[in-house]
């Protein structure tokens, strides 16, 4: 213990914080077990929407949509689901991909991948609801 | 690194004999890795449907189709599964249900109601769509 606070470059404050070389805590930990409680009742909202729409035409989605709670509760189950989605790949690629060059580009490319599919669904639901 | 070879590794996956419970962990994981490319299927849905009646259309005749059916109902279990094993998961974060009793519960829970909700869920969507 003594040895290490003269020659190590972490400050006492980093050390009492327990924030190691992964730069995070239980932060990752937590926000999954948030986003998997607000997935479970958003999907529980959208499943029965989503089911009375499939296989009906075009008018039926714009009617739903049209409807401000559908499309706020499809907006907010895809937000949640995608910063789910991101946590959750993120933990899969930290286990199978070793080599530190790909583990990167792979957990970038997961950022992306999540991000535009939140992004590209929710843009999709507003601009249904708004009319057009 | 010196010395570290002559630890000793712990044994993986392939030492053990496969368990219920060590099953459904794999299988929370694969059907979350599956759910992560599923929910491309639902966001190119609503691209399709904000796009034109026509591009609605296609997407929903892909997904109507035989094959599609197929990629839905496995989805629909993977959703169910991965739900339900995520219930597990907050049973356990109450330090609840590790007892060899409970997790074996636990587990047969899992699978056996994602199967059952699963088939419960297309016979209400057939009843319901004809």
């Amino acid at each position: 213990m003594s040895s290490s606070s003269g020659s190590s470059m972490r400050t006492p404050r980093r050390r009492v914080a327990g924030l190691g070389s992964a730069r995070s805590g239980t932060g990752h930990f937590w926000l999954q077990r948030v986003t998997g409680i607000s997935n479970l009742l958003l999907i529980l909202i959208c499943v029965p929407l989503v089911i009375s729409v499939a296989g009906e035409g075009h008018g039926a989605l714009v009617e739903l949509l049209r409807n401000p709670f559908a499309a706020v509760a499809l907006s907010l189950a895809l937000f949640s689901i995608a910063m789910h989605m991101r946590i959750g790949m993120q933990v899969v690629i930290e286990d199978y991909v070793h080599s530190e060059g790909m583990k990167v580009l792979a957990l970038i490319a997961n950022s992306f991948f999540t991000i535009a599919v939140g992004g590209v669904g929710v843009f999709a639901v507003l601009k249904i609801s708004f009319g057009g | 690194m010196p010395g570290a070879a002559e630890r000793p590794l712990s044994p993986h996956l392939q030492i053990y004999r496969p368990m219920l419970t060590m099953m459904m962990s794999i299988v929370h994981r694969v059907t979350g890795v599956a759910l992560y490319f599923g929910t491309a299927l639902l966001a190119l849905w609503l691209v399709a449907g904000a796009t034109s009646p026509e591009a609605f259309d296609l997407v929903n005749g892909i997904y109507g189709s035989w094959i599609g059916l197929i990629v839905m109902i496995g989805y629909s279990w993977a959703l169910l599964h991965h739900a339900i094993g995520g219930i597990r998961h907050f049973v356990w974060d109450t330090g609840a249900g590790f007892g060899p009793e409970w997790r074996e519960l636990l587990a047969r829970l899992t699978i056996g109601g994602s199967i059952s909700l699963t088939v419960l869920l297309w016979i209400v969507i057939w009843l319901v769509k004809g």
